[in-house]
């Protein structure tokens, strides 16, 4: 009576995982509101930063080339924000025993979501970089430069996305994945984002040298403007891939105790 | 016997939630589990479906181990909880063929599934609209529609008609009936005795973790006796001439007589006229059947595990 194939390998998880990214994607793409918002609040940020505050900031160049990599991660930690938000839906709702109870693996869900998320991103990010060029920036990038700075910036955006998701699993509720989720969206102010590092106090400074996004930052900078990258690029490299396996490892090993509870 | 759980030990912390449930369900039957709210039914249902372990005991389903073989376990189960399962944000159609993709169907055969069973629970009207618009009994519906979209063997059905007006109770009975007649095995959770009664043919009753009665329904109601008059007297010496009359003992109530009854009508004239000749006057008379509420307050009061815990 029965029709399923139970034993499909390979073949079916990546199809599960093709179904799963389908759902997510357009799950995002209906949700207007969240969407929109994490790209107008990067634009709005940005254009608060260029506009309101740049005047005042001394970086010893145009505030724009200054300010536009550390728009982008910020753009890129609002995005992954809503991944949580969207996982925690998935958990609070009886929409995660029906996904568990069917026959398929575990992580296709967590899988969908990170995907959806990382698309979303690359949306956004490049409606900031389109936006930032409109106001005045002018990256010196050659093409090897611009993949370098694409590829360590998906490193990031997949680092925060299964970051994000494991958030969603822990979350009792969308409202305390979106609070957990905050410190995503906090982290990028102290950092070198915004303003030089040297203008903070000292315990700041020690704080924002030495947190993951400032080296992206960095290398980000760097990439696009020319600014010195030094060892930075290394540093940045580590941060994102040691940050993805925690995250996918966390994330990955939450669902499924959470399957057995 | 397509499930078979014997031995369920399941805690959460210091809560024991199960405490030794066995359970025996034939393939092709309607199996209740009935019990108030807290007695366990939800945990055995997750336990049965994969989707929690038993810290002791086992079940098998279509004889494959829950824990040890989960995937197999999945593939010819489905399931249907408390909460309504579905993705707002997609059309009715949407929710139906991504579960036939995730049932490892081929797209074609997804798509077909998913107009079949669109017609069969009349949502053809709906399929392209978003599930936010449906009303709650579209949703049920669609809601049941997904647990079928892969031929199930096994239906598990949490409570599922709590919470829904009494023509939609109606549907969702008939919707179970005409899957029981398709020699598909169903497995409920239901706080409702007539929900029970009328579709199980077997029922367990499950209080505070254990179980406190098994059988059909008609099983369950003998055990709390046949059908009774009750006699109700103004006075108590009356009813204490009643009682040595008919030889039966007295009930908790001071003023009314349960006299045990065939229910014919012959036997109403015999036990009036014989109090008319005794010369007791009898204020009301009224027959009693037992229903399963009878079943259900004698046991869960009785074994004094009436549980209050969620």
């Amino acid at each position: 009576m029965s029709t399923i194939a139970v034993h499909g390998g390979v073949r079916n998880a990546v199809s599960d995982s093709m179904t799963m990214i389908g759902r997510s994607i357009r799950l995002s793409r209906r949700n207007a509101d969240t969407l929109v918002m994490s790209i107008v609040l990067p634009l709005l940020m940005m254009s608060l930063f260029v506009y309101v505050f740049g005047g005042a900031i001394d970086t010893g160049t145009r505030y724009i080339n200054y300010v536009v990599p550390g728009t982008i991660l910020l753009c890129v930690g609002y995005g992954a924000a809503s991944t949580a938000m969207s996982v925690a839906d998935d958990m609070t709702s009886g929409m995660i025993d029906r996904l568990r109870s069917l026959p398929i693996r575990s992580s296709a869900v967590l899988t969908g979501h990170v995907v959806a998320s990382v698309a979303r991103n690359l949306l956004s990010t490049t409606v900031v970089i389109g936006a930032a060029v409109a106001m005045g920036f002018r990256p010196d990038a050659t093409v090897t430069d611009w993949v370098l700075v694409v590829g360590l910036l998906l490193l990031y955006v997949l680092a925060l996305s299964w970051l994000a998701a494991g958030l969603g699993v822990i979350a009792k509720s969308v409202e305390s994945a979106s609070t957990l989720s905050f410190l995503m969206l906090f982290l990028p102010y102290l950092s070198s984002a915004f303003v030089p590092t040297n203008t903070m106090p000292s315990f700041l400074q020690a704080v924002s040298e030495n947190q993951p996004i400032t080296p992206v930052i960095e290398t980000v900078r760097g990439l696009l403007t020319g600014t010195p990258i030094g060892g930075t690029g290394q540093i940045a490299l580590a941060w994102c891939v040691g940050l993805l396996t925690c995250s996918f490892a966390f994330a990955t090993w939450l669902f499924r105790r959470r399957a057995h509870g | 016997m397509i499930v078979e759980a014997t031995g369920l030990h399941k805690a959460f912390g210091p809560a024991k939630v199960l405490d030794g449930v066995d359970l025996h369900v034939a393939e092709g039957t309607v199996f209740a589990l009935l019990g108030p709210n807290g007695a366990g039914k939800t945990t055995t249902v997750r336990i049965l479906t994969t989707l929690s372990r038993p810290d002791r005991g086992s079940v098998r389903v279509a004889g494959y181990d829950v824990v040890r073989e989960a995937t197999k376990v999945r593939g010819v189960i489905s399931l249907t909880g408390q909460s309504v399962a579905l993705d707002d944000q997609q059309t009715g159609w949407e929710n139906l063929v991504m579960i036939g993709r995730l049932m490892h169907l081929g797209r074609p055969a997804a798509r077909r599934r998913a107009t079949d069973l669109l017609e069969r629970f009349d949502l053809v009207d709906a399929m392209k609209r978003r599930v936010k618009t449906y009303s709650g009994g579209m949703r049920r519906r669609l809601d049941l529609a997904m647990s079928l979209v892969s031929q199930p063997r096994v239906i598990f059905l949490d409570e599922p008609t709590t919470g829904l007006d009494p023509s939609s109770r109606t549907t969702m009975w008939d919707a179970i009936k005409e899957l029981v007649s398709s020699g598909t095995t169903i497995v409920l959770t239901t706080q409702y005795l007539e929900e029970a009664d009328r579709l199980a043919d077997r029922i367990v009753l499950i209080s505070g973790g254990r179980v406190a009665a098994a059988g059909t329904a008609d099983a369950l109601k003998s055990q709390v006796g046949g059908e009774r008059l009750d006699l109700r007297f103004a006075v108590e010496a009356d009813l204490a001439r009643a009682a040595a009359l008919f030889d039966v003992p007295r009930g908790t109530d001071p003023l009314v007589l349960g006299v045990p009854s065939d229910g014919s009508a012959e036997h109403l004239y015999r036990v009036l006229d014989e109090l008319r000749i005794a010369g007791v006057p009898v204020v009301r008379v009224s027959s009693h059947r037992p229903t399963l509420d009878d079943v259900f307050l004698s046991l869960t009061t009785t074994t004094g595990r009436t549980s209050v815990q969620v």
